[in-house]
């Protein structure tokens, strides 16, 4: 069975690939990862936000108290030569490369277009095979107009494909007024991927503590529907690479997204819970049925029911609302 | 061969030479040396050799005993080995010290010379330690300079080798060790060529080795250990001839000649001052500045003092020489004369006697005391000194920089001489701590030091206090080499970097004419002027000064820098200063930027050249009128009501006046009285907690967290309300105890340090707004003069009568009031809240012995200390004996009471026909468990006391003297985990095993936290320490379960944060258990790199995870037939990780090295899953009641 694909350009094994998760922080999972069928791996997202607070607690804490009182001028050893967490990650790049034949693709999440840039820079640098940009932006000031938000992403891309030669994938959220609009917008901007969507950390409350807890559930496959929909949209109008997130743990689910127009489905619950072992089943499960039904690709059925493909196009758009409540009372 | 000038400090110049020619370093961590160990290890770990090509091994040992212990052994077995140490711990190593030069083993023992403790501990600079050794054998070479102490620290290392003669190299603790010079360094080339590698094979000859075996450490009998003794001394003999022929070869590869004795002044000198140490530097500076005055002056620096050679001391004597004042920086009560005075005294006879002295006549020779624990000795003192020589009768054994008015030794000096260099820039900082004034002159002087010919120093003060401490910079800069080994008085930059200074401190006197006058204050420039005080702007138009401000807080705010103002002052100094053209000040301000904080992430680096390009944008002088005013006055410094001691004495000390003290302001024996911190108004806090009594639910938690006693509850009549301020809060008691009474949570304004543990304790949420909290933090200003105000009505209150308080819950417990309140420990201490618990709940009874570290520091450094008294005069007893003894000292205490309470008991019996049966049984069958039976006892005491009053016998008399120890004492044994786990062990195992009813409290902080963190043995498995750089690789020591296998010691291990009830509980079993008892607390530290206003969430971390179990041995409930341990946490509910990784200790070694911090993290969590699982095993044990016996 011919499971290729080609995403940003690359050319993949299979659709299947481990997205940004906590997997990725160790080269022997990226291997384990790659023995179990990977096609690419993204790597963990290097946050913005983060390197600039731990940097700035390392530094608070390793010089509070210090040249103070005359017993104690500091508390801790100078060790000088601390890996910065940017440091680490390049190392990380550079190690995942040395250690595996499929592409890596280094994962980068902000909002600033400072120090950022750099950092994109340095990933191509440490051989990063494509960048993944997550900008994450809860946009919460009511004088920011969609427009200002949507610049912001347009901006940010601008400025990273200014800087780096290697292909550039956006992965986003998926509110925003005019989806479709944006997507236009950021491959005009040079965005040669998009990855929908991102699943965001959402608060809780702690009802006894009276807190609000971050915090992380897994996903399930229902929530494959949301970014299989905007794929079957987005595919069927713009020619850039498609990448699905969110719910994939199936084969079927894998199926359906390619089938909408993906050219790659990311999975990351699927492979917290399971291991990494889990793709190999995913693509065991995917040949079998491909076998079943007589397929011979994955790129003979890619966009096979993105919206210009299927018989009622009409039916990925909003009318489609109504007749899905509709036939979900049918079933009960 | 150009060497590189380098500007370090004392401590760095010694070893950096030690760490290149040795290859072994044995230590242990003492103020003020720590740093050499410290640097040692830091160039260990990271891989820098010696010069032969190996990196010395670096141990950190459990006491200055067992650090030279462990040297002795590396020299018999032919490690080339060093150690530093100072004071105390160089008092330790004296045994080893005679056995070490018996054998004539090669080593140098570098000591940053510092006060011992005597009527009171210092951690500050003289040579009191270093003439403790005098008599041991080693040689004894003095360095006076930075520089000195990296040439001699070599020629040390050269000489030993050579003469086999161990070497004591000194130089004076801070003034030296601390002080930053720019120097020269030395190269390993000019190491190899001092130090042939033949010397160092020599040495390794001389070692034990089971393949040439020898034997030594005989022990030996009169007829032969005497001949045995004198066989040494050929070595001593030519000692002082290898030193010399040393200097000179060190002279002819580096171009510096020294001598044994080095003589500066006049050819034809008539006085002269003999000493030695950092003074020396301020007498040449005085010398030079007197014979171009055409004065007949001279100096002689001492360099070896031991062996004193009198040949060459008498050689470097001028012949003219009539007067010669001999001052050392020690005192021998008793003695003859000082050391060095009586050397002097009688080298000058001998070559009299001898027929070799070439003066004319027998020059009169007298001694002084100067400088001690770091004294100023300033040219003024020497003047002093040379005029005192000039009298016809000059006073012998004097004193000079001190007014002794009780023995009278001082000599008059006039303070307004000066030599200061016209041609240099003096400038002073007056900063806080927390604001990083020092780090930012630190950097400034390497910048100016290795980026210009100038020569550079910088001597640093620091406070004695940990929360709100203040320093001042004295930074010199010039053309010229710099003798000047004294402080700053004449300034002609001074920088003023926290406003508030102004009123507690006359800063500008140390302003000269047409000085630079920086200030930062919280106002445009505009405003500033009128904002000083009036005494400030007489100043500033009185002298002329040149006036800039700037609000570096505005625009550290700005620009993310928090509250660090360091590089917004940093640059405003380089910007007026005019020492480097401001573009190119600005650049190297930068470059040290990127290079100090590099590592550490671009954000920060970015943030810093943020801060110093807002700053020259908000750096303004300011125009001023030629008259003051302001109508704002300086406020006195204690309160009217103090007591005379306090306003007399402790209040000049607080206003940075201490030296003008006589010698009879002080008591002849150390003893002060307690309760003095309630006088000393710090006003650090920016914030303080704001009380909402409708919220409140009185469960006290945020005064048992509160580690200063600023924050407390009061239950009361309520009729005390009538007389309340208007804005004094207070609600309806809740609770069936107290039914009908009101209830108070009250803030001390002024004493409070802002650190917001209490706010982060308290349970209690507003229900419409769950950021608000029963307490919540307010701006300190605006509630200064109300919160006063309610503060002094609340104390007149009456406390609670402890006989109706309910002592065993959290609640009750606050009602006592704490004996223990407003110390100088860092905001947000962890180890304050469980000695302050302690004085609530047994203070008015109790004895302390405190061990030396954090607690004896905030426990009793002047000028205020924090234990106080009750209503009735009662209150805690303090002593701090040393480090090592804590146990012992405290045992002592216990040993006396008892002895003190039978021998009264004794009495009672013999004297009972005359008292009355019924009182002195029931003063003997007291139970004295419970704040009643105590307070029972107290009266059944006094009645005894009266009746012996009436009683005529010698006996009476005797019971009178020792009726009150019949009134229960609790001795408590209080100290840190350096104490506890390493130094003091020893003793605090056999306190322990002796069985006596004492009690030892363990403030664990898994550090020395007082000198800075090093590791000890109470050091987690992971955490990084100085000397565990690289995370400490095996788990801390079970102290608690190696004192239950006694089977007859109380053990607790406790933490407030996870579960303060248990933490009371134990507080009162072990006060109750008959028999030692020993309270481990964990101690959240700033040592921890955490948030301190959040400590007690560390706590309660670490007892999830089960790092920390809670539990209590209480051997009194084997009679019972029930297993004493009782385990009071839950099974682990969290990851050690999710723990640890809260603390900037374990989290920078993933920085650092993240393989290894996974390993080890690993390791760690399997050793808390085994000892969970041996405790709980150990809690099931099924006991029946024959146990015990």
């Amino acid at each position: 069975m011919d499971l290729t694909t080609t995403y940003l350009g690359l050319k993949l094994r299979n659709p299947v690939v481990p997205s940004a998760s906590p997997l990725s922080r160790d080269v022997d999972t990226i291997r384990r990862l790659e023995d179990a069928g990977a096609s690419a791996v993204v790597l963990y997202s290097l946050f913005e936000e983060q390197i600039s607070l731990e940097a700035q607690e390392l530094d608070y804490f390793l010089t509070a108290g210090t040249e103070s009182y005359a017993e104690a001028l500091s508390y801790f050893p100078d060790l000088e030569s601390f890996r910065s967490e940017p440091e680490e990650y390049l190392e990380l790049i550079r190690r995942a490369k040395e250690a595996v034949d499929i592409p890596i693709i280094a994962s980068l999440n902000g909002v600033s277009t400072g120090g950022w840039i750099e950092y994109a820079r340095r990933m191509e640098e440490a051989g990063a095979d494509a960048l993944e940009l997550n900008i994450y932006y809860i946009p919460t000031d009511p004088e920011l107009t969609s427009n200002d938000v949507e610049n912001i992403y347009v901006d940010d891309v601008k400025a990273v494909k200014k800087n780096v030669n290697i292909p550039v994938a956006v992965k986003l959220g998926p509110f925003f007024t005019n989806l479709s609009n944006l997507a236009q917008r950021l491959k005009e901007a040079g965005a040669d991927g998009l990855v929908l969507f991102n699943r965001f950390y959402q608060p809780d409350l702690d009802l006894e503590k009276l807190e609000v807890i971050p915090t992380v559930h897994l996903s399930r496959s229902e929530e494959i529907l949301l970014p299989l929909r905007w794929i079957a949209i987005l595919s069927a109008r713009l020619p850039m690479s498609f990448a699905a997130s969110s719910g994939i743990h199936t084969a079927e689910d894998v199926l359906k997204l390619v089938m909408a127009g993906a050219d790659v489905t990311m999975m990351c619950s699927a492979l917290l819970k399971h291991g990494p072992n889990h793709i190999h089943e995913v693509l065991k499960g995917m040949t079998e049925w491909m076998e079943k039904h007589e397929y011979e690709s994955v790129s003979q059925m890619k966009g096979s029911m993105n919206q210009k493909s299927v018989a009622e196009p009409a039916a990925f758009e909003r009318a489609n609302y109504m007749k899905a409540i509709n036939s979900y009372e049918f079933k009960l | 061969m150009k060497r590189r000038m380098v500007t370090i400090d004392g401590n760095e110049a010694a070893a950096y030479v030690a760490h290149k020619t040795n290859e072994v370093i044995a230590i242990y961590p003492i103020t003020p040396s720590s740093p050499m160990g410290e640097w040692a290890d830091e160039w260990s770990a990271k891989g820098q050799k010696n010069i032969w090509g190996t990196v010395p091994v670096v141990v950190e040992m459990q006491s200055e005993g067992g650090a030279a212990g462990a040297v002795h052994g590396a020299l018999q077995t032919g490690g080339l080995t060093t150690t530093f140490t100072a004071s105390q711990g160089l008092l330790l190593m004296i045994p080893n010290m005679y056995k070490i030069a018996g054998e004539l083993n090669s080593t140098v023992f570098h000591v940053s010379a510092r006060t011992l403790s005597t009527h009171a501990l210092s951690i500050f600079g003289d040579h009191s330690d270093v003439m403790a050794t005098r008599q041991t054998g080693f040689a004894l070479l003095a360095s006076n300079s930075v520089q000195e102490v990296m040439d001699f620290a070599l020629i040390a290392q050269a000489s030993t080798l050579k003469s086999r003669v161990p070497f004591l190299h000194f130089f004076d603790g801070f003034r030296t060790s601390h002080e930053v010079q720019k120097i020269e360094q030395l190269t390993e080339e000019d190491m190899h060529a001092m130090i042939p590698y033949e010397l160092v094979e020599a040495h390794r000859q001389r070692a034990m080795t089971p393949d040439r075996p020898v034997l030594r450490g005989t022990a030996q009998n009169p007829d032969h250990f005497f001949q045995a003794r004198e066989r040494v001394n050929p070595y001593y003999l030519a000692c002082p001839d290898i030193v010399q022929k040393t200097m000179d070869e060190f002279a002819r590869i580096v171009g510096r000649q020294y001598h044994l004795f080095d003589y500066v002044g006049h050819p034809d000198a008539e006085r002269i001052i003999v000493l030695m140490g950092s003074g020396a530097e301020t007498v040449h500076e005085t010398v030079e500045y007197l014979v171009e005055r055409g004065e007949k002056v001279g100096v002689i620096k001492v360099r070896l003092y031991r062996p004193f050679s009198v040949k060459h001391f008498i050689q470097a004597l001028p012949k003219t020489v009539k007067r010669i004042a001999v001052l050392d920086r020690t005192k021998e009560p008793g003695a003859a004369g000082e050391p060095l005075y009586i050397d002097v005294v009688n080298a000058i006879n001998e070559a009299y006697a001898e027929g070799f002295l070439p003066t004319e006549g027998l020059p009169r020779v007298v001694g002084g005391r100067y400088g001690l624990s770091s004294k100023e000795f300033t040219p003024a003192m020497v003047k002093g000194v040379f005029d005192e020589l000039n009298k016809d009768n000059p006073k012998n054994h004097f004193t000079v920089g001190i007014y002794d008015d009780v023995t009278h030794t001082s000599i008059d000096y006039d303070p307004s001489f000066s030599t200061e260099n016209p041609h240099s820039i003096r400038a002073m900082f007056y900063g806080l701590g927390a604001d990083g004034t020092v780090s930012a002159n630190k950097n400034s002087i390497k910048i100016i030091g290795e980026e210009t010919d100038n020569y550079a120093q910088g001597y640093f003060v620091y406070d004695s206090k940990k929360s709100g401490a203040m320093t001042v910079s004295h930074l010199r800069f010039g053309p010229d080499p710099i003798h000047s080994t004294y402080l700053i008085s004449k300034a002609n930059f001074l920088a003023c970097h926290q406003f508030v200074f102004l009123e507690k401190l006359d800063i500008l006197k140390y302003a000269e004419e047409g000085a630079v006058f920086l200030l930062n204050a919280p106002y445009p420039p505009e405003e500033v002027w009128d904002h000083l005080p009036r005494r400030v702007q007489e100043q500033i138009i009185e002298k002329k000064l040149k006036f800039y401000a700037i609000d570096a807080y505005k625009v550290a705010k700005e620009t993310g820098m928090g509250v660090r103002i360091n590089t917004i002052m940093q640059t405003c100094f380089f910007a007026i200063s005019g020492i480097l053209p401001r573009d190119e000040a600005i650049a190297k301000i930068k470059e040290a930027i990127r290079k100090t904080y590099g590592s550490k992430g671009e954000d920060v680096v970015q943030k810093n050249f943020h801060a110093v390009d807002q700053t020259l944008a908000n750096l303004k002088e300011v125009k001023y009128p030629d008259h003051p005013t302001s109508k704002k006055e300086i406020p006195p410094i204690v309160s009217e009501k103090a007591p005379d001691f306090v306003k007399n004495v402790l209040a000049k000390i607080m206003a940075g006046e201490g030296d003008s003290l006589p010698v009879s302001a002080f008591p002849e024996d150390g003893t002060f009285p307690t309760g003095t911190a309630q006088w000393e108004k710090r006003n650090i806090a920016l914030e303080i907690p704001v009380w909402d009594e409708k919220l409140c639910i009185q469960c006290g938690k945020c005064v048992m967290a509160c580690p200063h006693s600023t924050i407390r509850a009061k239950v009361y009549d309520p009729k005390y309300l009538e007389e309340a301020p208007p804005t004094f809060k207070s609600a309806d008691y809740r609770g069936k105890e107290y039914a009908g009474m009101k209830y108070t949570i009250q803030i001390a304004p002024e004493d409070c340090t802002g650190c917001a543990l209490c706010v982060d304790v308290c349970p209690v949420k507003d229900k419409t707004d769950t950021s608000r909290k029963a307490l919540n933090m307010a701006p300190q200003i605006p509630l200064r003069e109300q919160e006063r105000e309610n503060w002094d009505f609340f104390l007149s209150i009456p406390d609670a009568d402890r006989r109706s308080v309910r002592i065993e819950t959290v609640k009750g417990a606050q009602f006592l009031r704490p004996l223990f309140e407003f110390s100088g420990a860092c905001a947000g201490c962890g180890e304050t809240p469980y000695v302050r618990l302690l004085t609530q709940l047994f203070g008015d009874r109790a004895l302390i012995a405190n061990a030396t570290g954090c607690s004896s520091i905030y426990g009793g450094n002047l000028p205020t200390t924090p234990y106080t008294v009750d209503d009735n005069g009662r209150g805690p007893t303090w002593n701090n004996s040393l480090f090592e003894d804590n146990a012992e000292f405290g045992l002592g205490f216990r040993l006396s009471l008892d002895k003190h309470m039978e021998f009264a008991k004794e009495l009672l019996v013999k004297l009972a026909p005359q008292i009355g049966d019924g009182l002195v049984d029931a003063i003997l069958n007291a139970r004295q468990r419970s704040e009643a039976e105590i307070h029972e006892q107290r009266q059944r005491v006094e009645e005894l006391k009266k009746k012996l009053k009436e009683i005529n016998s010698p006996e009476a008399k005797q019971l009178l003297g020792l009726a009150d120890y019949l009134v229960r004492k609790s001795v408590w044994i209080v100290g840190g985990d350096g104490w506890a786990y390493d130094i003091g062990y020893g003793g605090l195992d056999h306190v322990l095993a002796m069985g006596r009813d004492v009690n030892l409290l363990v403030l664990d902080t898994e550090v020395y936290s007082n000198t800075g963190g090093q590791m000890s043995k109470a050091t987690p498995m992971g955490a990084v320490a100085k000397f565990a750089a690289g995370g400490k690789p095996k788990p801390k020591k079970d102290l608690a379960l190696m004192a239950m296998t006694y089977g007859y010691v109380y053990v607790a291990k406790v933490a407030m944060g996870a579960n303060d009830q248990q933490t009371l509980r134990a507080f009162l079993e072990a006060d109750a258990y008959e028999g030692p008892s020993l309270i481990i607390a964990y101690s959240h530290c700033i040592a921890h790199g955490i948030d301190m206003a959040k400590g007690m969430r560390n706590q309660e971390a670490a007892v999830k995870s089960g790092y920390w179990p809670l539990f209590r041995f209480n051997p009194a409930l084997l009679a019972e037939g029930k297993n004493p341990l009782k385990i009071d946490s839950k099974a682990p509910s969290i990851a050690l990780q999710d723990y640890i990784m809260m603390e900037t200790r374990y989290r920078m070694l993933t920085r650092f090295n993240p393989e290894r911090a996974k390993m080890l993290m690993e390791a760690a969590q399997k050793d808390v899953n085994m000892r969970w699982k041996l405790y709980q095993q150990l809690a099931q044990l099924q006991f029946d009641g024959q146990e015990n016996s």
